[in-house]
């Protein structure tokens, strides 16, 4: 198997007495979707949040294409391509859409920012991402609806090539129809070689779009799996810990 | 005969597409939606000028306009500093007494250590800017809410311009220069100039940004729009300095028919193309540079900015480091225009600052506002106290009547934005 674009060894985290990471393995493969599964307070959003360089691991190594890389801030993740969609979605309400997706990456000329520029490329990658719920760019973000702002999230994430992206929950407020277009959209991310890391409480949904699955226990990488070597009943067997997975790890 | 396009047309706008008449449509419709900026100040800028000029016939004399202009300045630009700190959901409550301070730190160098006027005022600047430093300093690394670490300020500089002053101690201003910017004018041509540097400065600006959004291949507004918005900030530019180039010293009367010679007065106020230009270089800063987008990032959502990779605490020091030495510029203008400065210079006036900003439509929750909402709400400030006092009226009435202005701007912005339909909170 080819070499994973991610590779997470032993990370720990903890808050204060609490650790809520203790020792997870994880892989992300290019053009593959990885779904990262697990209960409430399994620790999924704080693995991330790991990854995206807002909150560093206490412990453990990350191997970027093979080489061990240190993710401190945010800069250094995204510099490497890697880009997050937050549960609580990080968008300034105060700021239209093109403002929002190129929040910390302005695009300038002669020290001012080029704002004919940045509304094309925003309107590019709303329209490659079949939106069509979004009436302006220019609208303000406090102004969209909930779906509207996950779509506003993710094509942030895709608007400057990224290698890695991770969506923590994002279809998790989004109706029926919304929700296709979301997995659909994660299809092709991953079809166009992208790694795509997706949490979800959705089983349905994983099964539907993972190419591999990861559960996570009280802190505990518990199965890493291919989806097609699995079915729903274990998955939801390893979620709860009423069941325990015998085979190797991806 | 061809029937269907090459490209099919975006199916995302922008706003900007569209009639003159679909423009004004939209923007007819965002301020239904709430998105009112200024315009409750301005109408209420309106009024109040229709309302003093119906009750007093000195109030829109040349004269009275140029004292109106002079009496807005200080409170204008210390305004305007607070907006940068305002827009990020903080407060400066020491803005005042670090005007007070410095003006305090200028005068006695001058005065008591014969220190040329441009070293005072570069050192008043520096320690405006030290001052700010210290500030965002304990806000933005130590984690101190701003309200208090400036209330401690306020407090502390009190007795440190007590300190410099000496108790009861009150210094005239006697640089020339300094005197000069609130109660020396332009020469007449010199307003011209300067409006017509401003006219062309707008244009070529406007000019710009069409060049490049059409370079981007995005849309443009009809231009049409553009000239009309041009043309009515030259019209209302030229209206004001052509007020300002009519000598304005009052009667001296006739002695047999000829009337006594007197000193002319005329020209614009030599503040006025001072605050302009900060204002001018603010707003550019703010609406361009990706420093300004940070700024109201934070404001929005600091969590947001900082997980878009944006230095937090660097935008946040910066922030108040700009209000403070902006506020250095009001005590400057303070000075000149009392022409004394003592120990309680600068005390009064940073709540009425604060007053300006949220009458002209700056949100105390950070993230909305601009520096001509700022420079607006201080002008509805101005007016009142000038018109007021025009009119006989004991001091007491204007203090009720601007508490009263401010709590109806307030009230607006929060009506328009429940009707937006964003959360009351935020
Ligand atoms: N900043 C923090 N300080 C203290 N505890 C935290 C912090 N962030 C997360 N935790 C704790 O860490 C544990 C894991 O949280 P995390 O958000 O990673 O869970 P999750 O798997 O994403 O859950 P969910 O499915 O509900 O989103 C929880 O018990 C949570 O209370
Ligand atoms: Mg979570």
């Amino acid at each position: 198997m080819d070499v994973p674009v991610i590779e997470l060894t032993g990370i720990v985290k903890s808050f204060g007495p609490v650790d809520v990471l203790k020792g997870v393995d994880l892989k992300a493969f290019a053009g593959k979707v990885t779904a990262l599964v697990g209960d409430n307070g399994a620790g999924k959003s704080t693995l991330v949040k790991g990854l995206a360089g807002v909150q560093p691991y206490d412990g453990g190594t990350v191997k970027y294409d093979g080489q061990e890389v240190h993710l401190h801030t945010p800069r250094e993740a995204s510099a490497l391509g890697i880009e997050v969609v937050y549960q609580d979605l990080a968008l300034a309400e105060n700021l239209d859409i093109v403002q929002n997706m190129f929040l910390g990456r302005e695009e300038t000329r002669f020290g001012t920012m080029d704002e004919g520029t940045m509304e094309r490329q925003a309107s590019e990658t709303l329209q490659g991402l079949s939106v069509r719920t979004v009436k302006s760019v220019r609208q303000k973000v406090s102004s969209l609806s909930g779906g509207q702002r996950q779509t506003v999230a993710i094509a942030r994430s895709v608007l400057k090539n990224a290698k890695v992206v991770i969506l923590d929950e994002p279809t998790a407020a989004l109706g029926v129809a919304q929700t296709e277009q979301v997995l659909n959209l994660v299809r092709r991310l991953a079809d166009s070689g992208v790694a795509v890391i997706i949490i979800s409480h959705n089983l349905v949904d994983v099964f539907k779009v993972a190419d591999y699955i990861a559960v996570l226990y009280l802190g505990t990488m518990v199965a890493s799996v291919a989806t097609a070597d699995t079915n729903s009943d274990d998955v939801v067997g390893y979620i709860t810990g009423s069941k325990t997975y015998e085979g190797k790890n991806v | 005969m061809t029937s269907t396009p090459a490209t099919p047309p975006p199916t995302i706008g922008s706003g900007h597409e569209g009639s003159i008449r679909e423009q004004f449509t939209a923007y007819f419709r965002g301020i239904r939606q709430g998105e009112m900026g200024a315009l409750p100040a301005i109408g209420g800028f309106v009024v109040l000028l229709i309302l003093f000029t119906f009750l007093s016939s000195s109030f829109l004399t040349p004269l009275n306009i140029a004292n109106l202009l002079t009496q807005a300045a200080t409170l204008m630009m210390l305004a305007m500093a607070l907006v940068f700190v305002i827009l990020l959901g903080e407060i400066d409550l020491s803005a005042g007494v670090t005007s007070g301070v410095s003006a305090a730190l200028f005068v006695v160098l001058v005065h008591n250590y014969d220190v040329n006027w441009i070293a005072a005022i570069l050192i008043a600047l520096a320690t405006g800017l030290a001052i700010g430093f210290f500030i965002g300093f304990f806000v933005a690394r130590v984690g101190i809410p701003s309200f208090v670490v400036t209330l401690g300020l306020f407090l502390g500089f009190q007795g440190l311009q007590l300190i410099i002053i000496g108790t009861g101690g009150v210094y005239r201003v006697e640089t020339p220069e300094v005197a000069a910017i609130m109660n020396k004018n332009l020469p007449i041509l010199w307003g011209w100039i300067g409006l017509a540097i401003a006219i062309a400065l707008a244009v070529l600006t406007a000019l710009w940004d069409r060049a490049r959004r059409a370079r981007a291949g995005v849309a443009n507004r009809p231009a049409l729009l553009m000239w009309g918005r041009l043309a009515l900030i030259a019209i209302a530019g030229a209206l004001f300095v052509a007020m300002l180039s009519v000598d304005r010293a009052p009667s001296r009367g006739s002695l047999n028919g000829v009337p006594i010679a007197h000193n002319a007065i005329e020209g614009v106020p030599i503040v006025v193309p001072i605050t302009v230009a900060i204002l001018w270089a603010g707003t550019f800063i703010l609406d361009r540079t990706r420093f300004g987008r940070h700024l109201y990032a934070v404001g929005g959502n600091p969590e947001a900015a900082r997980r878009a990779g944006i230095k937090v605490a660097s935008i946040r020091m910066i922030a108040f480091v700009t209000c403070s030495t902006l506020a250095v510029v009001a005590g400057i203008f303070d000075a000149s225009r009392i022409g004394v400065v003592s120990a309680a210079s600068g005390s009064q006036i940073v709540l009425s600052g604060v007053a300006a900003a949220v009458v002209g439509g700056v949100s105390l929750f950070g993230g909305r506002g601009r520096l001509t909402h700022a420079a607006i709400g201080a002008l509805v400030i101005a007016v009142i106290a000038n018109g007021l006092g025009l009119l006989g009226l004991p001091a007491g009435v204007n203090f009720l009547v601007t508490g009263g202005v401010l709590i109806l701007a307030a009230s607006f912005d929060a009506v328009s934005r429940k009707r937006a339909g964003g959360a009351l909170a935020r």
